[in-house]
């Protein structure tokens, strides 16, 4: 599948259906911002925004990551009309939300729906770190809450890939009741036997590492993903000590017993559709 | 009592009237009339002053140093407090202390953020600040709470998390989450009182209950004023106004029906006078508490998740002309 097929099944007839037109040279090519390999943007593409030198996993909109990682065509959105509504009154959000909705294409920082991966229906919720860094506040808290039900009551396994920078402050305390809220929905599906896999990707921070991010029945992570609690500048600051490069990546993680595992994009939909079929209940003999 | 920079005029009157007053006894001449005058104006002062507090002078009065503590509150509205450490994995974070102890008789399980009364105490304890194993006593203590089916009363007051790297190593996020996730399925009830500063994460890890109430001076964020002030505005200076636009206050989040009560608090704040302060405290828990004590155990886990599920505004948009939506 190819990330321009995501591009047909825009809803909105005045959001633009296509990126930057390849004609202009900056988009012909593109540079790794970590090892600072030239490749053509069809050649990263093609590999998944994946460096071919370094491996560096380039960040993707929830469109793009719904488009690689479910069968193709089966994605139906749930609540993509949702949008904030500026409860607080909070100076210069209004406009950010317009900046930001115009920037992305998309109404918050979540796209959720059902779907297919290889073959199994799941309830998906996918985080977008372009629209307000990914932060969560009422939208965001409502719509993952939401996807958690919709799984519960039609027993489906559910899948949340996060990116976020955690709480969003022009929503304050309404943003960090979303921790609490998406928590508690968790509390239910999960004690009612329902699976959900937590993907962590690259960066996921704040209030939802410390919410739904952390609460998978399995915790995987994309390499190199930036998974922490607070931030570095400001455990910096804490500590006096520059901490190390590996600090917070997923490799870290996984080292201190966060994740349990961590899987190359180009495997992702593999290792989903392996550990769905794990929870598919069959009937069979084991004694042979 | 050490003043806060906007008590400053009303200590000011208050120091010139004790001038006065020794003036008098040392010279024999009567300045009754002028000291009378000034006390009448001083209480005015006060009344005024402490009744329109702005979020910023709230914000000074729940961090101030002498603002009594979870231990405090302990110590003088349960019997019989018996302390209770560790969370079985790691170590005992002094940050969070817990135990059992009866309130009115009825044993129950109380866990609080616990900041130190001097440098050394504040050392010992991250300054209030919980590392994961202070989450997980706590939820170490709540688990034991629900298996002998008593109830949970929480005292919040932390600037946050501690931010750092062994807090980060033992999984900060995931000992959050998990408080968050499994205090909502508990079948006792929850009330949580926020007494001083609810900070982010590390104040919700303790805060979800049936019932939040909050001191008339106590503030609630998701992220501290002064970092907000330093991310939005590139300023940590303009932690007064960001104080006022994230709406913090006891009174705000009444408002946004983010909790059930607002406790006043004495004149000048709750450590003007502990006692009566715990009284209040005491009074509006018991209250809450017969609530609480008539529901069964699913009832309280519906009451708690339809707390917390109906939090949050949005809208959907409507689609404009020759924009359908498929
Ligand atoms: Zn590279």
């Amino acid at each position: 599948m190819q990330i321009k097929d995501l591009f047909s099944k825009k809803k909105y007839a005045t959001i633009p259906t296509e990126r930057p037109k390849r004609e202009v040279p900056e988009g012909l090519m593109n540079k790794c911002p970590k090892c600072g390999n030239i490749q053509y943007s069809k050649e990263l593409e093609k590999n998944l925004k994946v460096c071919s030198s370094c491996g560096y996993h380039g960040r993707l909109s929830a469109r793009e990551r719904i488009a690689m990682t479910l069968d193709e065509g089966s994605f139906v959105e749930y609540d993509e009309t949702m949008e904030s509504v500026d409860p607080l009154n909070f100076p210069g959000y209004k406009a950010k939300l317009e900046q930001q909705k115009a920037k992305s294409n998309l109404m918050d920082s979540v796209v959720s729906g059902e779907g297919a991966i290889g073959g199994f229906p799941v309830v998906v919720a996918v985080m977008s770190f372009d629209f307000f860094t990914g932060s969560m506040g009422s939208v965001a808290g409502e719509k993952i809450t939401r996807a958690i039900e919709s799984a519960h009551l039609k027993k489906l396994p559910l899948i949340i890939f996060s990116t976020s920078s955690g709480a969003r402050m022009q929503e304050s305390i309404l943003s960090l009741m979303q921790m609490a809220k998406t928590s508690a929905a968790l509390a239910k599906f999960q004690g009612d036997g329902g699976l959900y896999i937590s993907v962590f990707t690259d960066p996921t921070t704040g209030g939802v590492s410390a919410s739904f991010a952390s609460l998978g029945d399995y915790n995987l992570a994309e390499p190199g993903a930036l998974i922490g609690f607070a931030g570095r500048i400001v455990i910096e600051q804490t500590i006096r000590q520059k901490l190390p490069d590996n600090f917070q990546t997923a490799e870290f993680n996984m080292q201190h017993g966060q994740l349990d595992k961590v899987v190359h994009r180009k495997d992702m939909r593999t290792m989903l559709t392996k550990l769905l079929d794990m929870h598919m209940v069959k009937e069979v003999s084991v004694s042979e | 009592m050490s003043e806060l920079p906007f008590e400053k005029p009303l200590n000011e009157l208050r120091n010139k009237i004790k001038e006065l007053k020794s003036l008098s006894d040392g010279t024999g001449l009567d300045f009754s009339e002028e000291i009378a005058r000034l006390e009448e104006r001083c209480k005015e002062l006060e009344d005024t002053m402490y009744r329109e507090l702005t979020a910023a002078q709230k914000m000074q009065l729940a961090r101030h140093h002498q603002r009594p503590t979870s231990l405090d509150f302990i110590n003088a509205i349960f019997t019989d407090f018996i302390e209770l450490h560790g969370d079985r994995l790691f170590a005992d974070d002094l940050a969070i202390v817990g135990g059992i102890a009866k309130f009115n008789g009825l044993p129950v399980t109380v866990i609080g953020h616990q900041r130190g009364k001097d440098t050394r105490d504040n050392i010992a304890r991250f300054f209030g600040s919980p590392h994961p194993e202070g989450f997980r006593k706590a939820l170490r203590l709540m688990q034991q709470a629900n298996k002998f089916k008593r109830p949970i009363i929480t005292f919040i007051d932390t600037k946050g998390a501690y931010p750092g790297d062994t807090a980060e190593e033992r999984g900060q996020s995931e000992a959050i989450a998990r408080n968050l996730r499994e205090m909502a399925g508990f079948g006792v009830p929850i009330i949580c009182v926020v007494i001083g500063e609810g900070g982010s994460g590390g104040a919700l890890a303790l805060g979800v209950g049936n019932r939040v109430i909050m001191l008339e001076n106590a503030i609630y964020s998701a992220i501290s004023p002064n970092g907000a002030a330093s991310i939005l505005w590139k300023d940590a200076s303009r932690a007064d106004e960001a104080a006022e636009a994230m709406k913090i206050t006891a009174k705000d989040l009444l408002q946004l029906e983010i909790i059930e009560e607002i406790v006043p608090e004495p004149q000048g704040g709750a450590h003007r006078n502990l006692e009566e302060q715990a009284e209040s405290i005491k009074a509006s828990l018991g209250k809450h508490l017969d609530e609480l004590l008539e529901m069964n155990e699913n009832d309280l886990i519906e009451d708690r998740y339809h707390k917390f599920r109906k939090i949050g505004q949005y809208r959907m948009a409507e689609a404009e002309a020759g924009q359908a939506i498929e």
